[in-house]
């Protein structure tokens, strides 16, 4: 993984929503710099101007100050653009227009303390049936061991993989308490809230090796709950994914062999 | 300090006069006193010692964030095998350490020093009345402050520590943790809750009631509307969480599922809870307190501005009315837009609107308060006395606390920056270098009053100096940690590779907070070595409103006479006249 380019401002941005996203922080910062450098000059001059010393003396009567209510007004017309203009459009482009499921690769995330289950329904394109009640050490997601559509689903543990200029749909869960799947490089951010299924959608710009963090308090292990984020080219996607394809499956018992945790992920 | 024997005739209400003094024991008169100065003073100086608790906390933590792993020489051994394993900190602890931070700082310091002492002590003196309209009921607010605040910091003590999921405590992970230390938090804060609503019923009846004559609501000094205000928030939102607080202690002790959805696998394990519960509902209910409590932290810091900067302006405030009525459409307000902590949990395009569109609504007030107090300095005369070093650095750090909020109230910049360390630096602007400045500013203001006494001013500017640098060099870094992606509440941000890129900072940050804490000593010094100064005028400050009247100390009943009020609060610098300042309360025009 490239840390190089990691630093002090943003990390690069490898999605296609992300722009939108950081061109309005950079405006608001630029709207913010410029009241705060607006209001600190007059504040430093009025600091400077008005000190108490000897023959000088305050003014009873308040200024006719005009330029105040111009600046009021500009800051509501300044806010009214940012939000309407700026923050709700990229907000609803993105919340209300996901990218059909059939055109997307659509993954299952379920969260827990301390690691990300991501679950990929394989080469059939169906995913295997889960429940709560199957979860356990050997079955992170509760994959139901007789459904036929989930023999050749794919599980993996802080590994998400995923190619490079095709929309993701991620559906989050999480099976115990609140996480947040976080991948800055991608400006995505959504909670895993127990009872819930959530899905997120992104598209990768490049390849590269990036990673997810939790970004909600989770106990103890918060801090280490790090998933790898693998955008592929498109045939390194294949690679793995055939790679990681459980083999034809006789009559399945309840270790099946689609929960690869011991196995070395690619 | 102590209630000098002689006191106003006013304090007996509907006593005939001529009755003998009555003396009251000295756990009466100094423990479960009834008087609102005695009540005040207590209150200060129990927030004062749990800020300092509180920040004790956030020294320990900043060690580990600066040197992950590393054993902490000489405390860390003092501190336990479960805490700090061989010196070096548990994540456990850490996260106990981050979630009492958050706790004690809002509910035990700032909310009752700002409210609990400062409007205690100062309300009933501006507005001329002899004491609270409730003396019981204050006392009892104290008293169930008071153990509430004990029983968090006895929670540290108990098997498996004090709570441990922030102070929002966000279930499920907050009853899945089964110490029970978090069961006690939830019960601390009913009382800590219950203290903070029979206090505020006390400020609204008081100051509607008990106004001196002559007083009506436009001559009332700005502190007094901030708490006006302040005590109207507290009212209205604090009964959710207290009722939240219930259910949760209802989930962790009686079976039930407010908050907890069926089929949870906890390590392994099914969950057992009847389920049908929503974590999001804890959420609500939550915040919908907790975004009103912010301004319940904000309001009576700038109504302490407002009195330090009209008092060493020599002139007027500038736009009372507007700031009158900013700050109540700012309390209004802050009930309608707490889902702006929520906008990641899967809130749809419609809500999240409008909470982004009140959101920036509440931005207006602000700028207008602000706007009025840099105003207020144009055309005076500023004296540079201590209280005023820290109402003057209030200004640019609200600003840029307030500022940084805007990009957190949109919801596609909030994408981005919520749970970084940008939300961190953006709050303790305001309630750090904000609010607690203005704290500082009131204690070095009205010591004089409380005590008879003036601080040394000469310490209390280089506590200013040191406090300003270093309090800058603790939160402006966190900024950055935030646009380079950083999340908050993490053990080991060296895990993640934009964490290492940044570590820096870090270390900056944390030695500027042990620097801040330094800074501190001049303060705490200057505060008890000036009890023993000689005494000074009874208005040493030479300021207008109605507190100044009585004499400093007051004694119980506060004042010899019943004020009358003849004038405006900020009557300085008066055409024609031989002083600078003409007083509320003076009878000569």
């Amino acid at each position: 993984m490239d840390e190089t380019k990691y630093g002090y401002w943003f990390p690069p941005d490898v999605s296609t929503h992300g722009v939108q996203i950081d061109q309005l922080i950079d405006i608001v910062h630029w709207f913010m710099l410029i009241l705060f450098v607006g209001w600190g000059i007059f504040f430093v001059y009025c600091l400077i101007k008005y000190r108490a010393r000897p023959g000088h003396a305050a003014t009873y009567l308040p200024p006719k100050a005009q330029f105040t209510k111009v600046i009021e007004v500009s800051v509501i017309v300044i806010e009214v653009l940012l939000l309407f203009w700026f923050s709700t459009p990229v907000w609803f482009a993105y919340k209300n227009h996901p990218p059909p499921e059939k055109d997307a690769l659509v993954i299952k995330l379920v969260a827990e303390q301390f690691a990300w289950d991501f679950h990929y329904a394989g080469k059939d394109g169906k995913f295997g049936r889960t429940s709560e009640a199957s979860m356990s050490g050997d079955n992170p997601v509760g994959m139901d061991p007789d459904d036929p559509d989930g023999k050749d689903d794919i599980v993996t543990i802080n590994q998400l993989h995923f190619p490079v200029n095709k929309p993701v749909i991620v559906q989050i869960s999480s099976k115990d308490v609140i996480h947040s799947f976080n991948i800055p490089v991608l400006r995505v951010k959504q909670d895993a809230v127990p009872g819930t299924r959530i899905p997120i959608w992104f598209q990768a710009t490049k390849p590269g090796h990036f990673e997810l963090a939790c970004a909600q308090l989770c106990g103890l292990g918060h801090y280490r709950m790090r998933a790898d984020v693998l955008i592929d080219t498109p045939e390194e996607y294949a690679k793995w994914a055939a790679e990681n394809a459980p083999p034809p499956a006789e009559p399945p018992t309840s270790a099946a062999p689609e929960n690869q945790q011991g196995a070395p992920q690619k | 300090m102590s209630a000098s024997k002689t006191h106003g005739h006013a304090a007996h209400g509907g006593h005939d006069a001529g009755h003998g003094h009555h003396e009251l024991p000295f756990w009466r008169k100094y423990v479960f006193s009834v008087d609102h100065k005695i009540i005040g003073l207590q209150y200060a100086v129990t927030a004062l010692v749990f800020l300092f608790f509180g920040f004790t906390l956030m020294m320990l933590l900043r060690w580990q964030l600066a040197y992950p792993g590393q054993p902490l020489p000489v405390i860390g051994k003092l501190l336990g095998e479960s805490a700090m394993p061989g010196g070096v900190m548990a994540p456990e602890f850490y996260n106990q350490l981050g979630a009492m931070h958050g706790t004690i700082m809002v509910f035990m310091g700032i909310v009752p020093l700002a409210v609990g002492g400062f409007g205690n002590y100062v309300v009933p003196l501006q507005i001329g009345a002899p004491d609270m309209a409730f003396p019981r009921i204050n006392m009892a607010s104290y008293w169930a402050f008071l153990p509430g605040g004990i029983l968090m910091i006895a929670s540290f003590f108990l098997p498996g520590g004090a709570a441990q999921s922030g102070w929002t405590n966000y279930p499920p992970l907050s009853e899945v943790t089964q110490t029970p230390g978090q069961t006690v938090w939830l019960f601390a804060m009913v009382l800590l809750i219950t203290s903070s609503l029979l206090g505020s019923i006390n400020f609204i009846v008081t100051i509607v009631q008990l106004r001196a004559k002559g007083l009506t609501f436009f001559r009332l000094p700005f502190f007094v509307h901030a708490q006006f205000v302040t005590s109207f928030l507290l009212l209205l939102a604090f009964p959710p969480l207290e009722a939240a607080a219930v259910m949760q202690i209802m989930d962790r002790l009686a079976n039930t599922s407010f908050f907890l959805p069926a089929g949870l696998v906890v390590s392994g394990e099914q969950w057992h809870a009847a389920g049908g519960g929503s974590p999001l509902l804890w959420q609500h209910l939550f915040w919908f307190l907790a975004h009103p409590e912010v301004y319940v932290l904000i309001l009576p810091a700038m109504g302490i501005v407002a009195e330090v900067i009209a008092n060493n302006t020599r002139k007027p405030l500038w736009g009372y009315r507007l700031l009158v009525y900013s700050a109540i459409f700012l309390g209004f307000m802050s009930f309608v837009v707490w889902a702006h902590h929520m906008f990641m949990t899967g809130m749809g395009t419609t809500m999240s609107t409008f909470f982004q569109t009140t959101t920036m609504i509440i931005s207006i007030p602000s700028v207008v308060i602000l706007t009025c107090f840099i105003m207020s300095l144009y055309g005076g005369a500023i004296r540079y006395t201590v209280p005023m070093l820290f109402a003057t650095a209030f200004l640019p750090m609200f600003a840029i606390g307030g500022l940084t909020g805007l990009p957190l109230g949109l919801t596609a910049s909030d994408i981005y920056l919520h749970d970084t360390f940008y939300v961190i630096a953006h709050f303790h602007y305001v309630v750090a270098p904000g609010t607690i400045f203005a704290l500082f500013a009131g204690i070095y203001y009205w010591y004089p009053k409380v005590t008879g006494k003036q601080m040394n001013q000469a310490l209390g500017k280089v506590h200013f100096w040191l406090s300003f640098i270093f309090i800058n060099g603790v939160f402006m870094p966190m900024f950055f940690q935030g646009m380079a992606g950083l999340s908050r509440r993490l053990y080991d941000p060296t895990i993640y590779a934009h964490g290492r890129a940044i570590q820096g900072l870090n270390v900056l940050i944390s030695w500027s907070a042990w620097g801040l804490a330094l800074a501190q000593l001049p303060f705490i010094w200057n505060f008890f070595a000036s009890l023993r100064h000689v005494k000074v005028a009874e208005n040493p400050w030479q300021s207008t409103t109605l507190e100044w009247a009585a004499p400093s100390p007051p004694p119980h009943g506060n004042f010899v006479t019943p004020p009358v009020v003849y004038r405006d609060p900020y009557q300085y610098s008066e055409p024609g006249r031989s002083t600078d300042f003409h007083p509320q309360f003076a009878r000569e025009a």
